[in-house]
């Protein structure tokens, strides 16, 4: 009788489990406790747990709140795309939005500042994926996410789109400067 | 007219090399699905060869617009249509046939059938035409025109009739007592897979339908992220099915090459079981970096859910190979560890596929899927090229690899033709698994360095001058991954053509029995137990699944020290 056939013993559900199984499902089952440890436990010592506060939203009111920011705290523009560059206070709100096909506007941030980031989309679904941080979020339309962000070194950062939106999906690039 | 249902009903054959007993109506169903599903495996790898052309920088071979439309046709056809037209066949061959039964309600199968390859070749039109390249997501808001939702709703229908056809065939065998106590662990496993299955196809009506009325503009708008949570529920599930359904096949390759039985029936039985208990539960998390969704609800989704569907997974993956290590012992290959593997058939491309589908379905497939799954490492990986790598491995590697294997022992027993071109069948299961593990490989190191995945330049030529500079090592995995696609395809194409080339001019082999022995005797309890008391014991697979688990530890918490290195978040 094999594994083609009805089980060999009829009563198969009362057969002994061989050791070596048992001493593997044991140490599976361990395993499995571990990482499901390990998940509560970066929430409580690890740095990088990305928040989930999320705010019904809309493309209007989020370009709105964008550009409200954005005229706020611009510093210059520049660029291929002539986007404003906008450095918020230290510790201050950042709003960036994707749109088809673009991230606007460019950020300019403080190294080791906390920023609270406000992150929406005005049409269609795009991934946010900061390079070369590689740092990747969701970013979905008529939600807006917010969470904090704290650079850790200087340079020049990329924002990729990595979530298929289109046919212009690969010219969706955006920038976030990060100063000493 | 009753009489002559009542005849068809009785019409049965006995293979002469493996003694199973064939259904008429059932043979020819299991048929139709399997040749629909290589010819769209065909369709399928040829796309894939073009992405994995034009993903190769210095190569390029498309432009934009074909790319994303042959990238979605590519996961299409090998992701939904290869499988599931196989996936039937196993259902139907693991009911019918491996219990001696007529089918039940062939009409409705042939239906069912004829609902999915209306529905696959729908798709397949409508995406060539060119407005539907919204990939095999297809995420609202996004929109395709109403017939590339229709043409997926037909599909999911006829798979659906399917699935109750097997369930139906196992009522007949129960009444008919075609066979006598609980069902074989095959059977069991893929009716496990027919079960996931069913909760996979409603999850996905429930938000395809909606997505139909609002292409033709009944329905005013589709929430996207009600969107992503739903259909992920069928999206995941949908790999659940191929994993319950190619598990199933290594028992049955197991048995086939060594009259294995499981090392418990209880453990392996549980272990599927818990397939269905957990592994769809855990499609969240395809949304560990979506907004909205809170952490306790992917913690728990992740732990309680995936890791248990994890647990049944490591657990067949030691009692498969323990199986065949239990079984050779008794049959004598006992000195030291792995003996018992090394006298294995490695020249026959049924037990070659299985084993190397049953490695880097573990190695490459599951640890990845794993770590990546975790809530906080998703952060390093999530739409990065690092996904494809994985699933890679874990439908390629894992289940077509596993289908193909089957088929080589399948063809002379339900077509009764001999496989041809026996040279190139042996190398063909190596071919392929080689390829497809450096594509799984060259895509998670590309993904790693933070390529994203879908995407048709990184090198950002048409953009105006806002550029990127990915490290030199990115363009380097792509090429290497160009590479292993030419591999994998030649690998793939060879399978196609030994398959086809048998169906069409393989020795026809009648009703005589051919030279070798085409299944194995079932392994005895005397010959358990003559093996020194221990029947079961398997120091060889063990130590292999220790290996497998110090990588598996290693790796996971490498990529914790990975995410300790990024920026801070919260």
């Amino acid at each position: 009788m094999s594994s083609l056939s009805p089980p060999a013993k009829k009563l198969w559900w009362n057969e002994p489990i061989h050791k070596s199984e048992l001493m593997w499902i044991s140490l599976v089952f361990v395993w499995g406790l571990v990482m499901t440890f390990m998940m509560p436990y970066w929430h409580v010592v690890g740095k990088q747990n990305l928040g989930t506060e999320t705010y019904k939203t809309t493309p209007a009111k989020f370009q709105a709140a964008t550009e409200a920011f954005a005229e706020k705290f611009t510093v210059r523009t520049e660029g291929p795309r002539n986007h404003p560059v906008v450095a918020p206070p230290a510790g201050g709100d950042v709003y960036m939005l994707g749109r088809l096909w673009d991230w606007w506007p460019t950020v300019e941030l403080k190294k080791g500042e906390t920023y609270r980031f406000h992150l929406s989309s005005l049409d269609w679904q795009h991934g946010f994926s900061l390079q070369p941080a590689n740092i990747n979020i969701q970013v979905v339309p008529n939600y807006e996410h917010v969470f904090s962000l704290t650079p850790t070194e200087a340079g020049e950062y990329s924002v990729i789109c990595n979530e298929y939106c289109g046919i212009g999906h690969h010219l969706m690039i955006g920038k976030i400067l990060v100063v000493e | 007219m009753a009489n002559t249902t009542q005849m068809l009903n009785t019409v049965f054959r006995t293979c002469p090399d493996t003694g199973l007993k064939f259904h008429g109506p059932a043979e020819n169903l299991i048929k139709a699905n399997a040749v629909a599903a290589v010819v769209f495996l065909l369709i399928g790898g040829t796309f894939g060869l073009l992405v994995g052309l034009t993903r190769w920088q210095a190569v390029h071979l498309l432009g934009a617009e074909d790319f994303y439309l042959v990238l979605t046709a590519h996961g299409l056809n090998v992701l939904i249509f290869w499988l599931i037209f196989f996936e039937i066949a196993v259902l139907y061959f693991c009911s019918a046939v491996l219990l001696g039964c007529r089918i039940a309600t062939p009409k409705w199968a042939w239906a069912g059938f004829a609902l999915m390859v209306i529905g696959a070749v729908m798709n397949n039109v409508v995406v060539l035409q060119g407005n539907s390249s919204v990939m095999m997501t297809s995420y609202a808001p996004m929109e395709a025109p109403p017939l590339f939702y229709l043409s997926l709703i037909l599909f999911a229908v006829g798979a659906l009739i399917g699935c109750f056809v097997f369930f139906g065939t196992l009522v007949v065998a129960k009444n008919d007592k075609s066979y006598e106590g609980s069902l074989p662990l095959v059977t069991f496993g893929a009716m496990t897979a027919a079960i996931i299955a069913v909760f996979t196809i409603v999850s996905g009506a429930i938000i395809l339908i909606p997505t139909f009325l609002w292409s033709v503009g009944l329905v005013g708008e589709i929430d996207a992220l009600a969107y992503r949570l739903i259909w992920w529920a069928f999206g995941h599930s949908s790999q659940q099915i191929n994993v319950a359904a190619h598990v199933s096949v290594w028992y049955a390759i197991a048995a086939i090459l060594f009259g294995a039985r499981p090392l418990s029936e209880k453990v392996s039985r549980t272990a599927f079981l818990m397939y269905i208990l957990f592994l769809q539960l855990a499609s969240a998390h395809h949304l560990l970096v979506d907004p909205g969704v809170s952490s306790n609800f992917k913690m728990f989704n992740t732990s309680y859910a995936m890791y248990l569907a994890v647990m049944a997974s490591m657990v067949h993956g030691l009692t498969v190979p323990g199986s065949i290590e239990a079984a050779q012992r008794a049959r004598g290959h006992r000195a030291g560890m792995f003996t018992w593997l090394r006298k294995a058939p490695w020249g026959n491309p049924t037990f070659s596929g299985m084993f190397i589908s049953l490695v880097g379905f573990g190695f490459l497939g599951g640890i990845t899927g794993v770590v990546m799954g975790a809530e906080q490492i998703n952060l390093l990986i999530h739409n990065t090229l690092y996904v494809p790598g994985h699933f890679h491995a874990t439908v390629v590697l894992g289940t077509t690899l596993a289908f193909m294997a089957l088929t080589y022992w399948l063809v002379p027993v339900l077509f009764r033709r001999e496989i041809i071109f026996k040279g190139l069948a042996r190398w063909q299961p190596y071919l392929f698994g080689l390829g497809m593990t450096g594509v799984s490989l060259f895509l998670m190191g590309a993904g790693t360095l933070g390529v994203p995945r879908r995407h048709w330049d990184i090198g950002f030529a048409g953009t105006g001058g806002i550029t990127h500079e990915f490290p030199a090592a990115a363009y380097t995995m792509l090429a290497l991954n160009g590479l292993s696609v030419i591999v994998a395809v030649i690998g793939g194409a060879a399978f196609c053509v030994i398959i086809v080339g048998s169906l069409l001019f393989g020795r026809k082999l009648g009703d005589q029995k051919m030279e070798q022995a085409w299944i194995a005797k079932p392994v005895t309890d005397e010959e358990y137990n003559a093996n020194g008391g221990s029947a079961y014991a398997i120091p060889g697979t063990l130590a292999l699944a220790m290996i497998f688990f110090v990588s598996f530890a290693l790796y996971y918490f490498i990529n914790w020290k990975y995410l300790a290195e990024t920026w801070g978040i919260s």
